[in-house]
This record gives structure tokens, C-alpha cells and sequence, in this order.
């Protein structure tokens, strides 16, 4: 009796993605705000990518008249912006929100819907910071926006407020899902998995989120007082005041130094898991590995960081040393992110020293370095995760030849626009100018920069076009296409919605490579301990999900109306306020659960 | 396509691979290795650039040495272990190696030592005081989009163009009007903010004579890249020569010096020895004796002088000067008494 009531309360099966646009308002699945988080960073990295291309169309030759002064101001300030938060931080946020509860055999986050209000207020910020092009007054004081160009007086429009209270609403957005992974990570691992058995791509996640709960209330801090600034006529920042904007200085590189491993860690983690996988070895020293990082929060904006950043690299190098490489789409770009990584960590280590970084800081040699490390190294990684994941996400694979051309083409790309830059910023050239006279010798290596950034956008184009071909005509893939060692390719491609059917006993480091290739000479012959098998096509019991909530989208709205009305006047603002309130409220006194939620069990394997 | 062939196309790859990322590190070596003269942070002309420089050349081995082995050990470990053909053999299992972690953390620590010697050494020196006891002291004042050089010393002011005497240690303390700029020539040594409300200094003793170009290197605004300068190099008697031009300029021409002033000029610059004592724009005096004009932008020829004052913001963006819609008769005379302060 009470079984037939239990499978009368169960859903019918769905496909996984399928489901009207109120199923991605509301929903509170980890999958799909990992894939909404992954599709508006991938749009922003096209809408930053065209800022940096006008960028470089304005500097190829000398005297440029692409744009003027004050649009190419704006075009750098919302290029780097845009990168930092609106690309590469969302993007390593779709990769933490879908692979983490995978990774350590988890059916969702801690907190599903502070995600999902996690995601929306990301998203509204990021739009609200964009709407500043349609009123024609983006910012223009660069994304580290120092005082006391900021202040009223110098930048009196609207630019710097939608900066600062977009980024703000986005900071937001960063702590909440900080929190939340912080919680998932340390909380909500399958039985087994210690904390030294987590995949190196978690404990990666792990740091980050620890330094954003570290970086962003500085940040927030500095906002803050900027925001009064600017709004109610303080001083904490004007200097005839008797301020010094050396603060904001101050605050804003000790959310920056941070932030810059918030930007790289992520692409760590990824090559730490697919160079073992496709050289087929575990990850050489990965205890080192995990303490290296841990010792990067210690060494952050010293010298010292070299020691830690050259253990891993070496350890990757070990990791390949003596495997049966498997030249895969997503090794390339793993091998190109260390190749490449390597660059920006020396031209790093060359202006950690200050006698030499007095020459060397706002040049262009810091604009070869800092995209090394962040597009050598980010988005390279990134790319690495999304090849390797692309199969497990969609449920099929990626073109092997176009991948490789993308591959190719963004090496060539990336080396022909940033290297010639290490001579530019050897050469003079500072930072942030719009136009430089033909007389000073920098045309040449400019003109090579502009066409390194245009054979980058058609490796971007390769990438649309690989992506889409897939999802309309790839080959469908297996659960475990890669023939990989960690809890995410024991399930389906892509995973059913509540993820495991049971819940996974592990038992090592690599629990489903242990599982298919029994314990070898090095590891597990004393315990002989278990792996971790395939799951089952549907669970044994039943299985109760979340119910999906509009309240999170409603709450994050509210939030970017309460801070973005600032902009237009107090009604606005206390209006964003009531509604963030009342959603939060509804929120609160929603139970969890609620008639008709996703539940799954035996017998919906019967009904289908 | 059969498997041997797919097998030959990822070893053709590799190959690729190897050679691509090879001609990355030659251009590296021979990027930074080489010195050309044109490239102004490698060529320097004072002391303080130079002691940057050995530090960076020092620094510069170091990494250029790493770079070659490690990615060399990249390189090869991808060669070598490359899958081969039908092999579906599993790796030995290696978890790693715990004499090798620890070697490959104290070869970076002891490089870091070596690094961390001159470092320290140059900290200290370009922090220090002027080596010179008696050095030329100069304020460096900020302006959006101009530099101001006061000489305390020898009582006069200038603009955009700074000259120090060849052998003497220059000593500048530089601070802002308004928002944060930084003094950068290249040639003469590194950049150093000048802050408003605060002071920061910065010496050099230049060891050439010679013109060296500079600019402001820290975003200030829509002209930032506008804010340019040239430093002039002199021998002693040329400096000496310049210095009493400054301290005595030629008496202006009464009929310009009037015409300057009724076009309200006066109310934001300076000619010495003239009623125009203005303090919100660029010091003229002398003007004619310049070799550049709008803050090191154009050549100071009598067309882009009047170009300039028939309107600023079309020569550079968002500049303070006004446009004072100067008919072309006025500004002919006032392209003619400005060039003609020599």
C-alpha cells in the first residue's frame, strides 16, 4: 500500500535538459546552472573578445583613428572587466557547478537554491554592467579603477557607478556560491572519499573558494567607500580632503593578489585531471600538488610563489614522464596551458623583482605577462576542462580535427599576440594609451599583436563551430569516453538528473580506475580495497530531488534593482530593496520539498 | 581511417608540438636576449637605468635558462611517451617520488637565493638616497594632460620639456594636482607615481648627452596617452646657457604680450616678466625655444601651434584648454609672439 503511494508521487522520466524556459528560471539542478553558467561566459568572452579586437585595430598602426580616446578608455576598462568576471571567474563556476557534485559522488550542492540565486544575481549584475553601453557611458578608469581618477570630479558620469555597483551585485554572487562550495566540498563527499582522496580538480575548487571568502570582502570594503564617495560626498579617497587614494590601492590589491589565483587555480585543477587520465597514470606527487596550493595562499605576491608554481609544474611533467600518452583534443590544450603557463610564471618572477618591475609595471611587458598567465594559462585550461567534460555535459563528443585546429590556431594566435608585446613593453610602451607616434619604433610589433588577436578570434570560431556540430551531429558518448579514474564517468553521458543511483563507496584516489583495472603493484595491494563501480541504470530506491524555486531568481533581481536604481533615483532603490526582501522571505518559509518534486525510483524504471 | 594511420597522424603532431613550441623559445631568447638600441628600457643612460638593467639581465639568464630545460622536459616527456601504435598496455602505476618532490623544491628555492642577491641589493639602492650630495633638485608636478617642472633651485618653471645637465645626479620629487599620474623615461630609469597630496622621489644621473622621450605611465584620464614629455640631456655650458635664458627670459614683444593677455591666455599661464601670471595651465615662458608643444604631442611649428589654439580638443582629447574661438587674425598674432620668445 504505502509502495503504491510512493510511486504515485513519482515523476515520469524526462530527458534531462529538456523543459520549458520555467524549468531553467526555477530550476535549482547544479547541471543546469553549471550549463547557463557556461553559456554566458562563453557569450561574454565573445562580447570581450570584440573589445579587445577593436583594442587591437586602434593600436596596429600609429596615430590610429578605429576609435577615440575616450571609447578606447571604455573598451579596455569593460575588455578586462569583462574577462575577469564576466568570463573566466562564470566560467570556472560552470565547471565547479557541474563536474564538483559528480566528483565526489554528491546529488547536488549543499544549498541548491542559494545557487541558483547565486547564478541570477551573477547574470544580472554582468547585465547591469553592460546596459552602460546602451546609455553610451560605460566605465573608463580600467577594471582596477584606482582613486582618485574615479572620484566625482574627474570621472563626474554615470560610467563609474554602473562599475562599481555591478561588480559589487557580482561580489555578491561570489561569496554566496563560496559559501556554498566551501560547505559541498567539505560536507558532502560519498562515503570514503577522505579529503585526501578528492580529485585535484576539487581541491583546486577548494583553495578558490576559501580565497574568495578572503578577497571579496576588501574588495566590497573598497566599493563601499568609493560608493560614498561618489553618492553622499565623503572623502575617503580625495586627497585635498586630506585622504590618501593610496588606500584604495591597498584594499583593492589585497582582494587583486588573491584574485589572481581565484583566475588560475581553476585551470590548474583541470590539468591535473586530464594529463593523468590521458597519459594513464595517477598525477605524480599529487599530496605535493595539494600542499603546493596550499602553500600559493601563503606566498601570494611574493617572489616566494616560484617554489610552489615550479613543484607543480614539475609534478605535470612527471605526471606525463613514463605514461602511454593519449594525444586527445583535451591534452593538447592541458600540455599548451603548462607550455604556456610557463612564460608568464618567468616574465612573472622577472618583475617580482623590484628593481626591475619599476621599468617594467604598466608597460606592455605586464600586458604579455598578465595574458600568459590568464590566457595562456586560464583560458587554456579552461578549454582543456571543456573538451574533457564536453562528452559527460552533453552526451557527445567533440570533432577530434577541429578541435586540434582550434588548438593550433589559438597557440599561433596567442604567441603572435602577446610575445611581440614583451618587446613593445621593453621598448617604452606604457599601458592604456589609445594612439602612439609613429616615430618611436613601435608600429611593427603592434601590427603582429593585431593579427595574432584576429587568428585568435577564428580559433573561436573553430570552437562555436566544433561545438555546435556536436551537439546536432556528434558522435553520442559513452559514460566513460576517455577511459578516466574519478566518480563522474561511472554514470551516464550526460548524468540522469539525480545524478548517482546509489551512492558511491570509495575507496581510493582513482576509484573507478581501481574498480576497472584492479590494484596494481603500487597502490592498494595491502588494503585490497575496492573500486568504485559503473552506477546502475536506475536507482535501487528512490530518490528524492529539490523542489525548483522561483524565489532565488525573484531575491537576485531585487538585488541588482536595489543597487542598480542608485543609478536612477530612491524610489527605485527602496523598490529593489522590497522585492529582495519579500523574495527572501518566501524563500526562507519555502519548504525544500513540496508536492510533485523530482523524485525518481524503481518503479519509474518500470513506467518507462 | 585505420588505426596505424591515426597512429602516425598523433605522432605526426607531436612533432608539431615540438617544433612549434621550439620556435617560441628561440624567439624568447632572441627576443630579450639581443639587445637592440632602440629598445629604451635595454639602452640606458643614467646610472639608476643602469642598475636596473643588471639586475634584469641577471634575472633575464636565470629565467631564460629555466624556460629552455623545463620546456625542453616538456617536449620530450610527450615525445617519448607517446602512445604507440595498438599499445593498450597500462603505465606502470607511479604515484610519485618523494627525493625528486623535494629536490625540485629547493632548485627553485636556490635559484631563488640567487635572484633574491641583486634584488635586494638594487631595492635598497634605487630606494636609497642620490649618490650625488649636491644633486639639481626639480619638482615634477601632474597635471591632466601636461607636466609642470619646477627648479627651486634656480628659480624659474617650465613645462613638458625637462633639461638636466649632463654628470649631475638629478634629484625629482614628484607629486600631482590632481589625479595619479607616473614619470616614466625609459632611458633614464624606471617609472614612479606621483601621487596627489603626497611626495615620492626619484634620481638619476644621466651619463649622456642626447633628447630622450617619456610619458606619463599610469591611466589619468581620457588623455593619458597625450601626456607626453621629452628630457633634454645638456652638456654643462648648454644647460648653464638654457638656465639664464629661463632666469632672464628676452623682454616679450609689449604688442603680443597684450594681445596674450586679452585673449584671456593670462588666466591660466605664466610668461615671465609679462603680467600673464597664471598658474592652471602649462608655464610659457620661452615657448619659442621649445621643441614640441601639447604636452610632447606635435612638433612646436607655427601650423600646429595654430591648430592647437584653434581648437585643443581636436589635437588631443578632453583637454582643459578651452576652445576660445580665436579669429585666424588673433591667432596669428599670437602664433607670432609665442614662436618669437626665444
Amino acid at each position: 500500500m504505502s509502495n503504491a503511494i510512493a510511486a504515485s508521487a513519482l515523476h515520469a522520466p524526462e530527458p534531462i535538459y529538456s523543459g520549458g524556459l520555467k524549468s531553467w528560471l526555477a530550476t535549482v539542478d547544479h547541471k543546469r546552472i553549471g550549463i547557463m553558467y557556461g553559456v554566458a561566459a562563453m557569450i561574454y568572452f565573445v562580447v570581450g573578445g570584440v573589445e579587445a579586437l577593436i583594442i587591437r585595430a586602434q593600436l596596429a598602426a600609429a596615430d590610429g583613428t578605429v576609435v577615440g580616446a575616450d571609447t578606447f578608455n571604455q573598451l579596455f576598462t569593460m575588455h578586462g572587466t569583462t574577462m575577469v568576471f564576466l568570463v573566466l571567474m562564470p566560467l570556472s563556476a560552470a565547471l565547479f557547478n557541474y563536474m564538483i557534485p559528480l566528483m565526489i559522488g554528491a546529488r547536488d550542492v549543499a544549498f541548491p537554491r542559494l545557487n541558483a540565486f547565486s547564478f541570477w544575481t551573477f547574470l544580472f549584475g554582468s547585465i547591469l554592467l553592460n546596459l552602460s553601453f546602451f546609455i553610451g557611458s560605460p566605465p573608463d578608469a580600467g577594471w582596477f579603477g584606482y582613486a582618485n581618477l574615479t572620484s566625482k570630479q574627474y570621472s563626474p558620469g554615470l560610467g563609474i557607478d554602473f562599475w562599481l555597483l555591478s561588480v559589487q551585485v557580482m561580489g555578491v554572487a561570489s561569496i554566496a556560491s563560496a559559501v556554498n562550495f566551501t560547505v559541498t566540498i567539505l560536507n558532502m563527499r560519498a562515503p570514503g572519499m577522505s579529503i585526501m582522496r578528492m580529485p585535484l580538480f576539487v581541491w583546486m575548487a577548494l583553495v578558490v573558494q576559501v580565497l574568495m571568502l578572503l578577497a571579496f570582502p576588501p574588495i566590497t570594503v573598497a566599493f563601499i567607500f568609493l560608493l560614498f564617495d561618489r553618492f553622499f560626498g565623503t572623502h575617503f579617497y580625495i586627497p585635498s580632503a586630506g585622504a590618501t587614494p593610496i588606500l584604495w590601492q591597498h584594499l583593492f590589491w589585497i582582494f587583486g593578489h588573491p584574485e589572481v589565483y581565484i583566475l588560475i587555480l581553476p585551470s590548474f585543477g583541470v590539468v591535473s585531471e586530464v594529463l593523468p587520465t590521458f597519459s594513464r597514470k595517477p598525477l605524480f606527487g599529487a599530496p605535493f600538488v595539494i600542499f603546493s596550493v596550499a602553500d600559493t595562499a601563503f606566498s601570494l605576491a611574493t617572489m616566494l610563489i616560484a617554489i610552489p608554481t615550479g613543484v607543480k609544474i614539475f609534478n605535470w611533467i612527471g605526471t606525463l614522464w613514463g605514461g602511454h600518452i593519449h594525444f586527445k583534443t583535451p591534452l593538447y590544450f592541458a600540455v599548451g596551458m603548462v607550455g604556456l603557463f610557463i612564460i608568464g610564471g618567468l616574465s612573472g618572477i622577472m618583475h617580482s623583482s623590484p628593481p626591475v618591475d619599476i621599468q617594467q609595471h604598466d608597460s606592455y611587458f605586464v600586458v604579455a605577462h598578465l595574458h600568459y598567465v590568464f590566457f595562456g594559462g586560464s583560458v587554456f585550461g579552461l578549454f582543456a576542462g571543456i573538451y574533457y567534460w564536453w562528452p559527460k555535459i552533453t552526451g557527445r563528443m567533440m570533432g577530434e580535427g577541429l578541435g586540434k585546429l582550434h588548438f593550433w590556431l589559438m597557440l599561433i594566435g596567442m604567441n603572435l599576440t602577446f610575445f611581440p608585446m614583451h618587446f613593445l613593453g621593453l621598448d617604452g610602451m606604457p599601458r592604456r594609451i589609445y594612439t602612439y607616434a609613429s616615430d618611436l619604433g613601435w608600429e611593427r610589433w603592434n601590427l603582429v599583436a593585431t593579427v595574432g588577436a584576429f587568428v585568435i578570434a577564428l580559433s573561436i570560431l573553430v570552437f562555436f563551430v566544433n561545438a555546435l556540430r556536436s551537439l546536432k551531429t556528434g558522435a553520442k558518448a559513452t559514460g566513460d569516453p576517455w577511459d578516466a579514474a574519478t566518480l563522474e564517468w561511472t554514470m551516464s553521458s550526460p548524468p540522469p538528473e539525480y545524478n548517482f543511483a546509489v551512492v558511491p563507496q570509495v575507496n581510493s584516489a582513482r576509484p573507478y580506475w581501481l574498480h576497472k583495472y584492479g590494484p596494481t603493484r603500487t597502490i592498494s595491494t595491502r588494503t585490497k580495497a575496492q573500486g568504485t563501480p559503473a552506477q546502475p541504470d536506475h536507482p535501487p530506491e528512490r530518490v528524492d530531488l529539490p523542489s525548483p524555486s522561483g524565489w532565488p531568481i525573484l531575491a537576485a533581481f531585487g538585488l541588482t534593482l536595489f543597487a542598480g536604481g542608485a543609478l536612477v533615483g530612491l524610489p527605485v532603490v527602496l523598490g529593489g530593496a522590497a522585492v529582495l526582501v519579500f523574495a527572501v522571505y518566501r524563500w526562507a518559509f519555502q519548504p525544500l520539498e513540496r508536492p510533485g518534486h523530482p523524485s525518481f525510483g524503481p518503479a519509474t524504471a518500470e513506467a518507462r | 581511417m585505420d588505426a596505424v594511420s591515426r597512429e602516425r597522424s598523433r605522432s605526426q603532431d607531436t612533432l608539431l608540438a615540438a617544433l612549434l613550441l621550439g620556435l617560441v623559445s628561440c624567439l624568447a631568447v632572441a627576443g630579450c636576449g639581443v639587445q637592440v638600441p632602440a629598445w629604451r628600457t635595454l639602452s640606458p643612460d643614467s646610472d639608476f637605468a643602469r642598475l636596473i638593467l643588471d639586475v634584469y639581465e641577471d634575472l633575464f639568464w636565470w629565467c631564460a635558462g629555466i624556460f629552455v630545460v623545463v620546456e625542453a622536459l616538456l617536449l620530450y616527456a610527450l615525445f617519448r611517451y607517446r602512445r604507440r601504435e595498438g599499445d593498450s598496455e597500462v603505465p606502470n602505476q607511479v604515484h610519485g617520488f618523494t627525493a625528486l618532490e623535494i629536490g625540485w623544491t629547493l632548485l627553485p628555492a636556490a635559484i631563488l637565493f640567487f635572484i633574491a642577491i641583486p634584488t635586494v641589493r638594487g631595492v635598497f639602492e634605487i630606494n636609497g638616497p642620490p649618490p650625488d650630495p649636491d644633486p639639481l633638485e626639480i619638482s615634477v608636478i601632474g597635471h591632466q594632460w601636461w607636466w609642470e617642472f619646477q627648479y627651486p633651485e634656480l628659480g624659474f618653471v617650465t613645462a613638458n620639456e625637462l633639461h638636466v645637465p649632463v654628470g649631475r645626479t638629478a634629484a625629482l620629487t614628484l607629486t600631482s594636482a590632481d589625479v595619479i599620474h607616473s614619470f616614466w623615461v625609459p632611458e633614464l630609469g624606471g617609472k614612479r607615481d606621483l601621487n596627489p597630496g603626497s611626495e615620492n622621489r626619484l634620481w638619476f644621473t644621466p651619463s649622456e648627452t642626447g633628447v630622450h622621450y617619456g610619458q606619463c605611465a599610469e591611466l589619468c584620464g581620457t588623455s593619458h596617452a597625450n601626456m607626453r614629455m621629452r628630457v633634454f640631456v645638456d652638456d654643462s655650458a648648454s644647460f648653464a646657457a638654457w638656465s639664464a635664458s629661463m632666469s632672464a627670459p628676452a623682454t616679450a614683444d609689449s604688442a603680443g604680450a597684450m594681445t596674450f593677455l586679452i585673449s584671456g591666455c593670462a588666466a591660466c599661464h605664466s610668461i615671465a616678466g609679462t603680467l600673464a601670471q597664471g598658474k592652471v595651465g602649462p608655464d610659457l615662458t620661452n615657448f619659442g625655444r621649445r621643441a614640441t608643444l601639447a604636452a610632447g604631442m606635435l612638433a612646436n611649428t607655427p601650423e600646429n601651434l595654430s591648430g592647437w589654439l584653434r581648437n585643443p580638443d581636436s589635437v588631443k582629447p578632453r583637454a582643459l584648454m578651452p576652445d576660445l574661438n580665436l579669429d585666424e587674425q588673433r591667432i596669428d598674432d599670437l602664433v607670432r609672439f609665442l614662436e618669437g620668445m626665444k
